[in-house]
């Protein structure tokens, strides 16, 4: 513990979270071999590796760059459709599952980035609140959009179209997303082992990025805009830096995500995922990223220990959720330190004169 | 004449947004904060209406008396209860504060009243005007609807001009530490604010439901969402500004409904906000703040 | 040809006119003071120098070539680089990071080699590190390089702000009010630490500044500014003696 303390801040945070991250799969995989672990915590385990990224990655616009995003579940959406499409498509030619979840998660962050950058531009001229609720807006056209999307594929290749399916499938074609039905069908090839790996992933881009002068130009322009400019950093480029990495990793979180369900629909990433994972964001810490990994895991599991409680978890849930809030920041916890403090420095002084 | 048809009811669902964002507006005037669980203390307005009609018997007025007083206390108290502690706090955990509060709320609801859908009895009761030889008709609901829209913005207009209440608010909105150095009360003044927000929630609430009548623990969500939209639209912290943007809103909600397509009109009122943002970045009828070097 | 030369410059604010048709002249290697009583528009012309501001008329060159119109970044990319009166420093950023922050474009490396720690990212970072201290050290801050910039008492946040814009090896410095709420003994360390950033990094520096006894003690020419206007200008003996200097600072 000692030896933690003398590292530089930065190193410690890094070590903190890579090795949350392997104490996790450790855990798991020791409780899964003992049999200690059941079915529907089980069934948790990718979708915490999937909030974790998405976490991770919204703490990088709100904690790193200090930009109040209320529609990250969007980018979650693009990811998880676009992946689905592609590990369609590509069922017959690469036999390898683990191979197709990696091409679709590459894909996948593409389309997001690409979805980062055409709501990014427009966005993050804007300020504050005016910003959030943009994001917000656009989370909800996104999930609007895919809601009245069709692509189908055969044997000519994939179909697209908007509002109602405007094509017809040769003989042996397959719709892939059916509008507001969504997908059905899923080959569900995320796995566990696969959620960490992306975790790790995701941890090192964005620890790496942190810690760069990339990373600094960022945390400048957070810390004051006009200053950073004033020494020659451009707060458009780093902005939409940090907007659209933030998006990519949602968008890989996304395809992780939808490849563990059988049917996914449009709905499911909605406002209120995006207020859900920026919930694990602030109760984790701000900029800090191992309280980002620590928030997403203890609140997705939570609702599954409060399943005994059965109707009374999720008004529980918000019991918990504000009680958090206020005992955070509404002075409590300070007053309960000093007060330990100074039982401490009492006990220090009694010590003192009881040896004198 | 359809399109005229059309038009009365986009203003008529506009101005329930617009009483909704006016609550919206007063207290992110006031308290700064995007108070999320507006939206569902809407529910819960409609929700005891219900119950004082339906299992009370009582007449369509006592009710929404009862939906107001239920409210306004409702409101006071969360304020009291959980914002109040974090005056100090970074506006974030406010923010998700107010999201626990949401949840809470939606949750205890669904407790009660279960996911079932009520269906709601409007209190306007179901009569309509015609027009032009019966070819337009404006149902009562819509009257009583746009009446009470502008009869509230006007009173609230008047109330924060004309009384010492309203000039302490706006005393509060712009500074909150002058405006203690001066004597105001910034606490009552911000509790004021809040029954007076969530006393409007509780009439938008019976006038949605009068409007469409199913009524569930999620009802309050989505009109949440388009008020508080229609509130920044408008220029949020402004008063006519709400009313503006919760009509536009309206209108264009139901003509893109109507013209273009009915999965895709959220998308379209959110693509709106985007573009008026991106042209007057404050708001139509916002002000203007800039950053002095 | 002067380093950097200001023609008839000024801006209109709505119907008010902050600064009008004011012309400067400055020597490389100069250090210059721009003098006036509050609110006569002196920060205005820093916010125009650096692209805060856009002027409405007149024009700015730095070595003959055109500022106007360039964004605040860029313009420090040519050249030029300030303080701020109501200082601007990145509180949660380290005092090192604040200096590192102003390397960002004198020590460069690309993006993929931030995000994957590839290439010359170690080698890079060394060199910012040992240029940011040995900046750092010129302000007696390096000991303190670890510390968060917030937690710096109120001087030496004036000093790492200066460091952080000497970080972007500006050809003119731009100070605003660098003595503000200093006392007698800070000012006149001040002073010395202001000359001694312009022997050693070789800086033009035009400051603004209220404390007389600065001003005159180490500026060699003053613009005295009044109500949007060009007052006087001279060497600090001519423009003290000025009676209508005199007047605009105590008033008749």
């Amino acid at each position: 513990m000692k030896k933690l303390k003398n590292l530089s801040p930065s190193t410690r945070d890094n070590v903190i979270c890579y090795g949350l991250a392997a104490v996790f799969f450790i855990v798991v995989q020791a409780m899964i071999a003992g049999g200690l672990i059941n079915n529907s915590l089980k069934g948790q385990l990718v979708p915490i590796c999937a909030y974790i990224i998405m976490a991770v990655s919204l703490n990088l616009t709100v904690g790193v760059l200090g930009e109040l995003s209320l529609g990250h579940a969007g980018f979650m959406s693009v990811g998880a459709f676009a992946g689905i499409v592609v590990t369609s498509s590509l069922a017959d030619v690469i036999p390898s599952a683990p191979l197709r979840l990696a091409i679709a998660m590459l894909v996948a962050a593409v389309c997001a980035a690409v979805a980062g950058v055409i709501v990014g531009v427009p966005v993050l001229r804007l300020k504050g609140d005016y910003l959030a609720i943009v994001t917000l807006a656009f989370g909800e056209i996104i999930k609007n959009i895919v809601n009245v999307l069709y692509i189908g594929r055969d044997a000519s290749g994939l179909h697209f179209s908007l509002l109602e399916q405007g094509f017809e499938l040769g003989e042996g074609g397959k719709m892939i997303i059916n509008g507001p039905m969504g997908v059905s069908g899923i080959q569900k090839i995320s796995t566990f082992t696969s959620g960490i790996v992306l975790v790790v992933i995701t941890l090192f881009l964005v620890l790496n990025l942190i810690n760069s002068r990339a990373g600094r130009a960022i945390m400048a322009v957070r810390d004051n805009k006009i200053a950073a400019e004033s020494i020659g950093i451009s707060t458009t480029r780093y902005k939409l830096l940090a907007f659209v990495v933030s998006a990519a990793l949602a968008g890989m979180a996304g395809t992780l995500y939808a490849m563990n369900y059988s049917t996914v629909v449009a709905s499911k990433f909605d406002f209120n995922t995006s207020i859900l994972v920026l919930v694990f964001v602030v109760l984790g810490g701000l900029g800090n990223i191992w309280g980002s990994m620590i928030g997403a895991a203890v609140l997705t599991v939570l609702p599954e220990l409060l399943r005994p409680v059965r109707d009374y978890r999720m008004l529980l849930y918000a019991i918990l959720l504000i009680a958090m809030m206020l005992f955070n920041n509404s002075g409590i916890k300070q007053r309960m330190l000093d007060k330990r403090g100074m039982k401490q420095m009492e006990k220090l002084e009694k010590s003192e004169k009881g040896g004198a | 004449m359809t399109f005229l048809s059309y038009l009365i009811s986009g203003i008529s669902l506009g101005s329930v947004y617009a009483i909704i964002a006016l609550g919206y507006t007063m207290v992110y005037g006031i308290a700064k904060m995007l108070n999320f669980a507006h939206g569902d203390v809407i529910m819960i307005g409609a929700y005891m209406s219900f119950c004082g009609t339906s299992y009370m018997g009582w007449s369509p007025l006592m009710s929404v008396v009862l939906a107001i007083v239920v409210c306004t206390v409702l409101g006071v108290t969360i304020e009291r209860l959980a914002y109040k502690p974090l005056r100090m706090a970074p506006s974030l955990a406010v923010l998700i504060t107010a999201i626990g509060v949401s949840y809470f709320l939606q949750n205890a609801a669904l407790l009660i009243w279960t996911s079932n859908p009520k269906s709601f009895t409007s209190v306007v009761g179901g009569g309509a005007v015609k027009l032009f030889d019966g070819q337009l008709s404006i149902s009562h609901v819509t009257l009583v609807t746009v009446l009470a829209c502008v009869v509230i913005m006007v009173a609230l207009t008047l109330f924060t001009t004309k009384t010492k209440m309203g000039t302490a608010m706006r005393a509060v909105s712009e500074d909150k530490g002058a405006a203690q150095l001066m004597g105001i009360n910034v606490n009552t003044t911000i509790s004021v604010t809040f029954a007076i927000g969530s006393g409007l929630a509780a009439i938008a609430g019976v006038l949605l439901c009068s409007a469409y009548p199913t009524l569930m623990p999620t009802t309050g969500s989505m009109p949440g969402i388009k008020a508080f939209t229609a509130a920044v639209f408008g220029g949020i912290g402004s008063i006519p500004g709400a009313m503006l943007g919760g009509i536009l809103l309206g209108v264009i909600e139901i003509f893109s409904k109507a013209y273009i397509s009915t999965q895709l009109s959220d998308a379209i009122v959110f693509a709106m906000l985007i573009v008026v943002l991106l042209v007057k970045p404050d708001g139509l009828l916002g002000k203007h703040r800039n950053e002095k070097v | 040809m002067a380093m950097l030369e200001v023609t008839e410059l000024g801006i209109s604010f709505g119907g008010l006119r902050a600064v009008d048709e004011l012309s400067m002249k400055i020597e490389e290697g100069g250090l210059v003071g721009l003098i006036g009583p509050n609110g006569a528009g002196k920060t205005t012309v820093f916010n125009m120098l650096t692209g805060v501001y856009r002027p409405t008329d007149g024009g700015i060159r730095l070595d003959g070539e055109n500022l106007i119109g360039k964004k605040p970044h860029e313009i420090c990319q040519m050249g030029v680089a300030r303080t701020f009166q109501n200082i601007r420093l990145f509180p949660k950023l380290t005092v090192l990071d604040n200096v590192k922050a102003g390397l960002h474009n004198k020590i460069t490396y690309t993006l993929a080699e931030s995000l994957f720690h590839l290439g010359s990212y170690r080698k890079k970072e060394t060199q910012m590190n040992e240029k940011a201290l040995d900046i750092l050290k010129v302000f007696d801050l390096d000991g303190m390089a670890d510390y968060k910039a917030a937690n710096l008492p109120y001087g030496k946040q004036r000093k790492l702000e200066i460091a952080r814009a000497l970080a972007t090896e500006p050809k003119l410095l731009l100070l605003d009010e660098p003595a503000a709420g200093m006392n007698p003994n800070e000012t006149a360390e001040l002073m010395e630490t202001i000359q001694l950033v312009r022997s050693k990094f070789g800086v033009t520096i035009l400051l603004i500044e209220h404390d007389m006894k600065l001003v005159s003690g180490i500026c060699e020419y003053l613009y005295v500014l009044n109500f949007g206007r060009e007052l006087a200008e001279g060497t600090p003996a001519e423009v003290l003696s000025n009676p209508e200097v005199v007047t605009a600072y105590l008033g008749e």
